[in-house]
């Protein structure tokens, strides 16, 4: 029997849960025993012109080795010269897409003369000491003449404050138009809302980490990283050095979702006061400077509109993104590009408008979160057909059986210009209704509602599909060496931070090659040892990376099967391999037979050994609905999530335990968006959620256990058939908590509540609704 | 000044700044670096240690208060084998990055000592101090369940 699609336990278990984990701030190498202490001074002003730093009484400070500010940065290559005039920027979706937009745009390592917003970088204080640190970055005098702070969307699109003069504008992109309104006026009911998907903080337990040593010519970098490879491959434009002259290893990471994906300004600047000062230098920043250093995600207003028949059939959907990218475009117009990709969702509507203007703000970069462009997507069409289903008078499960994508339609051309691979959308609505219950919950609602009860329950749909290893084309390696002791070996570009994938990989192969897991190791995020490889992100490691795996245990095998025929002076069709005993034998001749160990000692001074690079001919979409339960406090406002049901289908399951895992996490995530987390600036762009007593993570007492229904849809695009389920939960949870709250209280006349939907916004909004009579 | 902390039943004494953090104590000084800081305000537990037996927020503790007492990290918790808390989190798949994991896993060890049959809301109520990012709680809530469970019937 396969192990694959078993519960099997994780390898990494039992390390992290005796003597912890091996992050960053862990390592204990001798090349960083001397390490000196980073500490960054950041900007406390939003929008600044520096006009003078004084580091003098710093560097006199207790056990300071060296104060650095951008004057210091004469030893690295500049940064490529703006793009000509009316040039084009590069188009999103393509490989460049992800990459900032440079230019007039650039974004510098150290605050040179400007700062654009609270926690930039402005100079790097290394001290023998941690505690010396804070103190001496306090005497770091910067003189600021401060400039008005651009911060919110529409100061962003109007504001005569530029952030980069050069570029005249603070809208480095305005990408499509949305204006034909002939489809929408063909129908019998249109309706319009204005939609904001909050700025969230990604907030990985461990934050951002990065020590570095420049020892014989070479640069040694660990960093808490999705991407040992692309954190290289960045390192190397910014140092002007080689490929051999740069190792990145990712120790373990405490969490990234989307914000550590390859190295920031501030891991590359740590890495240059190594060589800079020839001294091994060491930083992990605090909470308090994780919530305004690191990346956020979303941060998109939405102006959207959708039409139809009074029969529930959806003719026309329009999406008109405006995407606060921060104080740099560092992803360019990556993100909303992949909202308007994947705008109509899993619904077949003719006619789908979308287009988006990038806005830099003087806050936080906005970088990928868990979702990257699709919870936006996915929160936005969500609404709509709520909204759509309340404005015809029908069921929201029914306004969305008539317009989902039929099975038959597959692969489906969507109107926001993907192609969905396979899909079973409308047995997964019906899946979850059952699961949960559906009829017996808008009776009790109905119950309540005629009662008048001050509790009121709200039940919330969301049927999704998503789009995983975006860049499929990109690939994945892996490398698989057996040993002449029978073990195993797999080094893989992909990149672990939680997901388990040192379990999955030694599933993979001992399935393959019947090795078993426990004489397989696997090995990633370490440049010299796999100097090829993309890592992690947008949910793409077991279809492009385990594939790869998979890939390279068949060559393994087929290698091995030539050195058995000629050990076992047979031919090599009569050979087979039982992966049950992980043993090679003559056909039906158990007596025969060679162990691993045995056939690669006799497979000479090579070895056993493959390596695999497999690139995916198209995504895959995974696809799925969500229903979640709340009770609302018509007097307080106060939700409480009780029930949350879903269908993720991302095709055969290899590991449950580890992909119930992820559609737990992301069911967390997606619901905290909904309820509780917003950053937030003031109006001067000072942040008001900088700590974690501010900014609501979600707790054990707030959520509900999960109810996850089973569902597999293979895709075509990989022999294994599997799509990525690593931002499915977040996909889907988000607007099924939000749609359950409004439809806790849509009786009262509510129709729509902007996320999170805290008690103060939920009571304000029951109150208003009120006042203007709208209730029933 | 001076501090000696018995920590998972040995002596450890250093001399160090009056402001030393005990989590930072017991990650320099006494080399035990399973114990992580997540956050500086006690919010997350993610340094969660027990001190005297009853779980303490290392970080919002100075080592000098922890002199002449005794803290048990998540490294002293099994006797050769994994205890019975530590074994649950990995048959339920309560851990994921593991960042919090060691955190987490000793305020469930004093959750159960105060509580050794608690409901699955009395687990949510008392990890609400113990922040993690990955599991959505769902298996740790199982795993801490099971732990107790394990306890009832040994």
């Amino acid at each position: 029997m396969s192990i694959l699609g078993t519960r099997v336990v994780r390898t990494e278990d039992p390390r992290l849960l005796t003597v912890g984990g091996t992050y960053v701030d862990d390592l204990r190498v001798p090349e960083l025993a001397q390490a000196a202490r980073v500490t960054f001074v950041r900007s406390p002003l939003a929008h600044a012109l520096i006009t003078g730093i004084d580091v003098s009484a710093a560097k006199k400070a207790s056990g300071v080795v060296a104060v650095l500010t951008a004057a210091d940065i004469d030893d690295l290559p500049p940064p490529p010269p703006p793009p000509e005039e009316g040039a084009e920027p590069p188009p999103p979706g393509s490989e460049a897409a992800p990459l900032p937009l440079g230019g007039h745009w650039a974004e510098p390592l150290l605050a040179v003369d400007r700062v654009r917003f609270v926690g930039e970088p402005v100079a790097m204080v290394l001290t023998d000491e941690t505690y010396q640190g804070e103190d001496a970055a306090e005497l770091v005098s910067v003189d600021y003449e401060p400039l008005p702070a651009v911060v919110d969307f529409d100061s962003g699109l109007t504001s005569q404050s530029l952030l980069f003069p050069p570029a005249g504008s603070n809208v480095p992109l305005t990408i499509g138009a949305a204006d034909d309104d002939s489809a929408f006026d063909a129908c019998d009911a249109v309706v319009e809302q204005i939609i904001v998907n909050q700025r969230l903080a990604p907030v990985p337990m461990e934050g951002r980490a990065t020590a570095a040593v420049w020892a014989d010519g070479k640069l040694t970098v660990w960093v808490s990283t999705q991407n040992a490879q692309i954190s290289r491959f960045i390192l190397m434009g910014a140092f002007g050095l080689d490929m051999s002259a740069i190792r990145v290893v990712a120790p373990d990471v405490g969490g990234a979702f989307g914000a550590k994906i390859g190295a920031d300004r501030d891991a590359i600047l740590v890495a240059w006061a190594a060589r800079h000062t020839g001294r091994a230098v060491r930083w992990a920043e605090t909470r308090s400077e994780n919530l305004v250093g690191m990346t956020h995600g979303r941060a998109q207003r939405q102006h959207i509109k959708i039409g139809g028949m009074r029969d529930g059939r959806i003719l026309a959907y329009r999406n008109v993104v405006v995407q606060d990218t921060g104080a740099y475009p560092r992803m360019s117009g990556f993100l909303p590009f992949l909202t308007g990709l994947m705008a109509s969702g899993p619904y077949d509507i003719p006619t789908v408008q979308t287009a988006y203007q990038v806005v830099v703000t003087n806050t936080t970069p906005i970088s990928a979160y868990r979702g990257a462009g699709r919870p936006e997507a996915t929160a936005a069409i969500e609404r709509a057909v709520d909204l759509f289903a309340a404005e015809i008078g029908m069921d929201p499960g029914q306004v969305r059986r008539i317009n989902l994508v039929p099975p038959d339609k597959f692969p489906y051309s969507s109107g926001g210009g993907a192609v969905y691979d396979t899909g079973e959308y409308v047995a997964a609505l019906d899946k979850v209704l059952a699961g949960a219950g559906y009829d017996e919950l808008r009776a009790e609602q109905a119950r309540r509602r005629e009662r008048g009860d001050t509790v009121q329950l709200g039940i919330g749909l969301a049927s999704y599909v998503e789009i995983t290893a975006a860049d499929a084309a990109g690939g994945e390696t892996a490398r698989v060496v057996v040993h002449d002791d029978g073990s195993a070996t797999v080094y893989t570009g992909s990149s672990a931070h939680g997901q388990g994938h040192h379990t999955a990989w030694a599933m993979l192969l001992q399935d393959e090659l019947g090795i078993p897991m426990d004489d397989i190791t696997v090995i990633h995020g370490d440049t010299d040892l796999i100097p090829f490889g993309t890592g992690t992100y947008a949910s793409r490691s077991l279809q492009l990376g385990g594939t790869a795996v998979r890939n390279a245990a068949i060559d393994v095998k087929e290698q091995a099967r030539g050195v058995a025929a000629a050990m076992l002076e047979a031919s090599e069709a009569d050979l087979e391999l039982d992966t049950a005993r992980g043993a090679w034998q003559v056909r039906g001749d158990p007596a025969s037979s060679r162990t691993w160990a045995e056939v690669a000692a006799h497979a000479g001074p090579q070895g056993l050994a493959a390596d695999a690079n497999f690139t995916e001919g198209q995504p895959s979409f995974p696809f799925g609905t969500h229903l979640a339960v709340v009770e609302v406090d018509t007097e307080t406002g106060k939700v409480r999530l009780i029930r949350h049901v879903t269908v993720d289908d991302a095709g055969p399951v290899v590991s449950p335990l580890l992909a119930e895992g992820q559609r737990h996490g992301g069911i967390a995530q997606g619901a905290a968006q909904a309820l509780l987390e917003e950053v937030v600036y003031d109006a001067d762009g000072n942040p008001v959620t900088g700590t974690l007593v501010d900014y609501a993570i979600i707790t054990a007492a707030e959520l509900p256990s999960f109810e996850l229904l089973a569902s597999e849809t293979p895709t075509k695009a990989n022999p294994l058939g599997v799509k990525g389920i690593g931002e499915a939960g977040t996909i889907g949870a988000t607007p099924a908590v939000q749609n359950a709250v409004i439809d806790a209280v849509s009786h009262l006349g509510v129709r729509h509540i902007d996320m999170p939907a805290t008690p103060a916004r939920v009571w304000a909004a029951i109150n208003e609704a009120s006042a203007t009579g709208e209730g029933q | 000044m001076r501090v000696t902390v018995t920590v998972n039943g040995s002596q450890v004494d250093a001399e160090v700044p009056d402001r030393t953090l005990l989590v930072h104590f017991l990650r320099e000084q006494a080399g035990l670096t399973a114990t992580n800081v997540g956050c500086d305000t006690s919010s997350c537990g993610a340094c969660t240690v027990l001190l005297e037996g009853r779980s303490v927020k290392s970080c919002t503790l100075l080592a000098a208060q922890a002199d002449g007492r005794e803290v048990v990290t998540v490294e002293g918790l099994g006797d050769g084998e994994l205890h019975p808390v530590q074994r649950a989190f990995r048959a339920e798949h309560g851990l994921q990055c593991g960042f919090c994991t060691p955190g987490m896993v000793m305020a469930a060890v004093s959750l159960l000592d105060e509580n050794p049959a608690p409901t699955e809301e009395e687990v949510r109520t008392a990890l609400e101090g113990n922040l993690c990012r990955c599991t959505g709680y769902h298996n740790i809530v199982r795993a801490v369940l099971a732990a107790a469970g394990e306890r009832q019937t040994r």
